[in-house]
């Protein structure tokens, strides 16, 4: 049930996009049609899945001066948490040549139409701001995979509906000024509104009384 | 007839004088049928011109409106405690404060609501976009009776701005426009319409001085003369008669469940609806007669709105089942539609036609989500006292989403008969 509420947290109310607006470029750039934004949210649900526990088994083993495993080699305790930035990106850049791989195989349409924006995955901030928050909320192992999957969907339905208006949009009389990414921006702020109707539930203390 | 259509038309400034023009154009073509029918731009294309749509909108509203000033004023006057518990007593007076008190809200909603609207209008050089007719119409009824009347103007201000001119006109908006001025209200200033207090108007405007409603009412309660530097609703506030406390039902649910809510209000009173509350959403017989109203003359989905109740019934029945360790949660479900703004929400937010699902199978799942969300926001949020308001806007968010879908299922189901066809 905890990894449940880590989950629906994850995904709604504390969404990447629309509550801590990161993962900002990507989800601007690649929302003109929904296929690709589908295609694009699939593959950040894929890389922060797969980036969370591998962070969280780097972090763990690897820097943690407490529980590393260097540590108990050399027999002093090793504070090597200032590497966090440099591992952590190390591994999603390698995570992202893998999904870049596996679509270029799978769907060469898509490879094309996401083009340049695939390899960005790897500087895009809400998958590096993922492990970044793992970190500091002291997530175990399991939560950290929760966690992962869970900003992976907030980030998909986020990047999914803002292109599903996109596209209606497209028929609209928007000012000239605004056309593009203005109209885009305004957006954003709108549906953050919307998506606060889910803040303030607390689905641990819900559960709690049971 | 004649002779007076004769007589106005002869006061039409030349189409030179643009902000002139369009003036008289958007009064005129209010006041009767226009001989051309809209282009282009909005949702309804047929013979109707989209203004009488929106007028038949507005007349569904009138009874919610009527109830609206009978309730603020009885509101108050229950409030003083100076007449009794009936709800006829003292009618006329009730009906006197209560217009006086929902005309500066109706007039400011219009005036700025309308003034941005003429702006733009004679700036792009097009006629008056009729839109802003039933958002106005629904502002008022959906703001606690006491809120400033600037706060009311920034909202509208706001709605109409980025909600609606930014993404071109009627009928573009992806928010709805009446919701979006009410979220503005309850993000920025939540103290003023959230709470207890806010739902019950305790002071007099300038309008009501001037009948002398203020002095009558001193007079009942006994008072010569306000203390030094007090205002009115204050006194009244520390001075409440009978411990009345201005508490919504809801607000009642989510502390005590509906065993406190029994204690203050009857479900004959919460049914039609005197109790505090938003001025047009308590009364729900006269909501869905303007609801029937509108499915009767084909403006509104009967989809969503039977999806809507079918989802909140399916999610209220799921949280009687689920547990009593909440009280809001072992609410039985039936009661849940004597509470809060469900039928207002469902009758004019959610139908809006431009920013609700526009497929057909599209507006089913809309509906339902709706009352599952709206339903789930209510009683498992704590930070907000109702859901309607903003599972509605976070469905509008998804509502593209939903028509996408269902298009793309269309068109494979389509192809695939073809193919077998073949």
């Amino acid at each position: 049930m905890d990894l449940f509420n880590i989950f629906i947290k994850a995904a709604f109310i504390e969404n990447m996009v629309l509550a801590y607006f990161l993962g900002m470029c990507s989800y601007l750039a690649v929302s003109k049609t929904v296929k690709t934004a589908v295609g694009l949210g699939a593959a950040v649900i894929f890389v922060l899945a797969i980036t969370m526990p591998i962070n969280w088994v780097v972090y763990t083993y690897l820097l943690e001066p407490s529980t590393s495993m260097l540590s108990g080699l050399i027999g002093t305790e090793m504070d090597l948490t200032f590497l966090r930035l440099i591992l952590f990106i190390a591994v999603i850049a390698a995570m992202v040549q893998l999904v870049e791989m596996i679509i270029e195989k799978v769907s060469p349409a898509l490879y094309t139409s996401l083009g340049i924006f695939l390899p960005l995955i790897t500087v895009n901030c809400a998958i590096l701001g993922g492990s970044l928050f793992m970190v500091s909320r002291e997530y175990a192992f399991g939560e950290s995979v929760a966690f992962g999957i869970g900003s992976g969907v907030g980030f998909f339905l986020a990047i999914v509906a803002i292109a599903a208006i996109r596209e209606k949009l497209r028929y609209s009389n928007v000012p000239p000024a605004l056309r593009g990414l203005g109209i885009a921006f305004i957006l954003t702020g709108l549906m953050g509104i919307a998506f606060m109707s889910l803040m303030g539930i607390d689905p641990a203390a819900l559960t709690a009384g049971k | 007839m004649s002779k007076l259509l004769n007589f106005i038309k002869k006061f039409e400034p030349p189409k030179e004088k643009k902000f002139l023009h369009t003036l008289y154009d958007g009064f005129f073509t209010f006041a009767y049928a226009p001989d051309h029918v809209t282009k282009g731009g909005v949702h309804i294309r047929d013979g109707m011109d989209l203004k009488r749509t929106m007028v038949l909108v507005v007349q569904a509203l009138a009874l919610c409106y009527i109830f609206g000033m009978y309730n603020i004023g009885h509101q108050h006057y229950t409030a003083l405690g100076m007449f009794d518990d009936n709800f006829f007593t003292g009618a006329g007076t009730k009906i006197i404060y209560g217009a006086l008190q929902i005309l500066p809200i109706f007039i400011v909603t219009h005036v700025v609501g309308l003034g941005i609207e003429f702006l733009y209008a004679a700036k792009k050089g097009h006629a008056i976009e009729e839109g802003f007719l039933v958002s106005g119409a629904l502002i008022p009824l959906i703001m606690p009776p006491d809120l400033p009347l600037w706060m009311l103007a920034v909202a509208v201000a706001f709605a109409v701005v980025i909600g609606k001119e930014a993404f071109g006109g009627t009928g573009m908006n992806v928010l709805n426009i009446a919701l979006l001025a009410r979220v503005f209200v309850f993000f920025a200033y939540p103290g003023d319409i959230s709470g207890d207090i806010c739902w019950v108007a305790y002071d007099y405007n300038w309008l009501h001085q001037i009948f002398g409603m203020q002095n009558a009412s001193m007079a009942a309660l006994g008072l010569e003369a306000l203390p030094e530097g007090m205002k009115f609703a204050d006194y009244v506030m520390e001075n409440t008669p009978d411990a009345w406390t201005g508490a919504t039902p809801l607000a009642l649910a989510a502390k005590g469940g509906w065993e406190a809510v029994q204690a203050n209000y009857t479900n004959f009173e919460m049914f039609w609806g005197a109790i505090p509350g938003s001025i047009g959403e308590t009364c729900k017989p006269f909501i869905l007669v303007g609801a029937l109203l509108l499915i009767a003359l084909g403006i509104a989905s009967w989809r969503v709105m039977l999806s809507m109740i079918i989802g909140a019934v399916v999610t209220a029945l799921l949280m009687n089942w689920l547990g009593d360790f909440h009280l809001f949660m072992s609410v039985p479900w039936q009661y849940h539609f004597y509470m809060g703004s469900f039928f207002f929400a469902m009758a004019f937010m959610a139908t809006d036609p431009v920013t609700a699902a526009s497929t057909p199978t599209g507006k089913i799942i809309y509906g339902f989500l709706i009352g599952m969300i709206g339903m789930i926001i209510r009683v498992l949020n704590p930070a907000y006292p109702e859901g309607w308001m903003l599972a509605i806007l976070f469905m509008n968010v998804f509502a593209p989403l939903i028509d996408h879908y269902v298009l793309q299922a269309n068109i494979s189901k389509r192809l695939k008969r073809v193919k077998s066809a073949q």
